[in-house]
């Protein structure tokens, strides 16, 4: 026997007000994790994205829509550009690299996506099998799509215009899968990737369209003087094109959905603040019930501190539980979410490391379980025996 | 041995002062404290076992004098020396029998002999609700399990509090045989307080506090 084992006892012996507490810091503790993890997957997949792109030159429009469209993938293009007007921004001295995008073709649901092999290259993207393509209508596919859809490297299919649905098939034009690349948890995992080439051709230029007519979606850069951000807006003024900066543009976005996370930590925090509550007096009540009985253990010599700690365990021991009913709330929630961001835009989020945040998310818990503990406990330390046996039934 | 003398109390300032007469009773006998009620009975048995502190006067068990311990050492001096039955008997609900009649040993830092819990509540006839929770045993059965527990850890004294009040003549002496038994057996002093005029003439040592205790102040 030991102070332990009463107050895991005691606990037992009141399993409502028990399971009450253990519920409200489950979810109190549950939602703050899933904020921080689900925020952090944000952060990191944005982040992976962006790697070095400094600019993003395309057509006019909403410049958050070009960034999400052209870096992730996950929007629709606002329009396309003139190749000749694009490579004079490309050409610019305060550029470094320009990586041209052309797209506009779907095969299930994965974009079909015209570029040169910088592309890859900027994202570190190695092949698993097969090598890059060199001519027209030969893909390299990334890992996503290539376990999605169960491609090998020589499996030819069609693609469909279009970003999303497959209505629209162009079945004069066949894809040879010839590489698939390793996975790089980068936007590159979901892409088909091919020569610009492909797309005109796919769209009814066999050659015989001027250079200077030919389109593209939009252009990757990377500056090589800071000023570029400055002069690139002038240099395209008299076009229908914009440049965007990513990391504003993401920034921007991550702000909006900081007013969403912050309700959602306000919330968390009062339900944090309600099990305090219940702790409180689940010991409270604890106490009161068990006056008597405390009143008997010290007549059998049990110290005041003795009793002080084993109140304080039942604190530590629902905050304890309830953290980590928490957790595994939030993984379970992860995993739910996870499958939303796969199914809807294609990206995969790890759901269960635990963060170095969460460990001091555990601590707190166990502290305002303690807290809660703590307080009524000290009418244990303060107990006249005498009067409390005295008043007994 | 236990010994008091010149013990004086009040709850507080104003109140009356109550005193005590004198007792003495040596290890293995058995005392009677007979009083009506209000007459400062219970303050006595607390005095005795160190649960209030007299204003005057000292209480000494086995030598030693309770006044001088503090704290934890009087915490454990007397779980380690006094054994307390209730006049209605009181456990931790949420432990089993053999839990509560075992708790004397965690509390006073013994090891438990569970044999010897076991084989205690047999003789008193619980045995068999020893893992049951002490609220599904009757109120009789309630009585021997508190006895157990009061003595499972071998104290110099067994002090019990108006332990046949509620009880009809034949109850009360099957519980005093039980009481002077057990106690006889682990060898404690037995010291009973009550004012149940029934137990009168059962005891040779006894003393009355009737009007002894009151004096106006």
């Amino acid at each position: 026997m030991n102070w332990l084992y009463i107050a895991w006892k005691n606990l037992g012996a009141k399993k409502l007000q028990t399971a009450l507490s253990l519920i409200l810091l489950a979810f109190g503790v549950g939602m703050v994790s899933l904020l921080m993890l689900s925020e952090k997957q944000l952060r990191d997949t944005f982040e992976r994205n962006i790697q070095d792109i400094d600019l993003v030159l395309g057509a006019k429009g909403s410049p958050l829509q070009l960034i999400l469209a052209n870096v992730y993938h996950v929007d629709a293009p606002t329009g396309n550009i003139r190749l000749a007007d694009a490579e004079k921004v490309i050409r610019h001295p305060y550029i470094a690299e320009g990586i041209p995008l052309a797209y506009g073709d779907n095969y299930r649901g994965f974009r079909i996506v015209g570029s040169t092999l910088a592309y890859p290259q900027h994202y570190d993207a190695t092949l698993q099998s097969g090598e890059w393509w060199e001519n027209p209508f030969e893909v390299v596919v990334g890992s996503k799509v290539a376990a999605t859809d169960g491609l090998q490297v020589g499996d030819t299919f069609f693609s469909a215009h279009g970003l999303q649905d497959e209505t629209d098939v162009h079945m004069d034009k066949t894809f040879v899968v010839v590489g698939i690349m390793e996975e790089s948890r980068s936007v590159m995992d979901q892409l088909i990737l091919c020569n610009i080439e492909t797309i005109w051709q796919v769209h009814g230029d066999d050659g015989d369209v001027l250079d200077a007519d030919r389109e593209i979606t939009a252009v990757l850069l990377k500056k090589r003087n800071p000023l570029a951000v400055l002069t690139i807006p002038n240099v395209i003024r008299e076009t229908n094109m914009q440049v965007a900066l990513p990391s504003i543009e993401i920034n921007r976005l991550t702000q909006n959905f900081g007013i969403g996370m912050n309700t959602l930590r306000m919330i968390a925090g009062l339900i944090m603040l309600l099990s305090f509550a219940s702790i409180f007096i689940s010991v409270y009540d604890s106490l009161l019930a068990r006056r008597y009985e405390l009143a008997l253990m010290r007549t059998m010599g049990a110290s005041p501190r003795g009793l002080y700690i084993s109140l304080l365990l039942e604190g530590g021991l629902l905050s304890l539980g309830g953290a980590i009913l928490g957790l595994l709330l939030s993984r379970g929630g992860m995993v739910l979410l996870a499958q939303l961001v796969a199914d809807k835009f294609r990206y995969d989020w790890e759901s269960l490391g635990l963060l170095t945040a969460e460990g001091a998310l555990v601590g707190l818990a166990i502290f305002v379980g303690l807290v809660a503990a703590a307080i009524p406990g000290i009418s244990a330390l303060r107990m006249d025996i005498s009067r409390t046996l005295s008043d007994s039934p | 041995m236990i010994e008091t003398s010149h013990l004086s109390f009040r709850y507080s300032a104003d109140s009356p002062e109550l005193t005590f007469p004198d007792l003495s009773c040596p290890n293995g006998e058995q005392m009677l404290l007979l009083g009506d009620s209000g007459c400062g009975k219970t303050t006595l048995l607390h005095l005795l076992c160190g649960i209030l502190r007299p204003n005057q006067g000292k209480v000494l068990i086995n030598g030693q004098d309770l006044g001088l311990l503090t704290g934890k050492s009087l915490d454990r001096f007397r779980g380690n020396h006094i054994g307390l039955v209730f006049q209605r008997s009181h456990f931790v609900q949420s432990l089993s029998v053999l839990e509560n009649v075992t708790l004397p040993y965690f509390l006073t830092g013994q090891t438990a002999d569970l044999d010897h819990a076991k084989s205690l509540l047999d003789t008193l006839g619980v045995g068999h609700k020893a893992k049951s929770r002490p609220q599904d045993l009757s109120v009789g059965e309630q009585q021997r399990a508190s006895i157990a527990r009061a003595l499972v850890h071998r104290p110099a004294v067994l002090l019990a509090d108006e332990p046949t009040s509620a009880l009809d003549d034949r109850s009360t002496q099957a519980v005093l045989n039980l009481l002077e038994e057990q106690a006889a057996q682990a060898g404690a002093t037995l010291i009973i307080v009550t004012h149940d005029q029934r137990l009168k003439d059962r005891y040779d040592r006894k003393v009355e506090l009737k009007s002894l205790a009151i004096l106006a102040s």
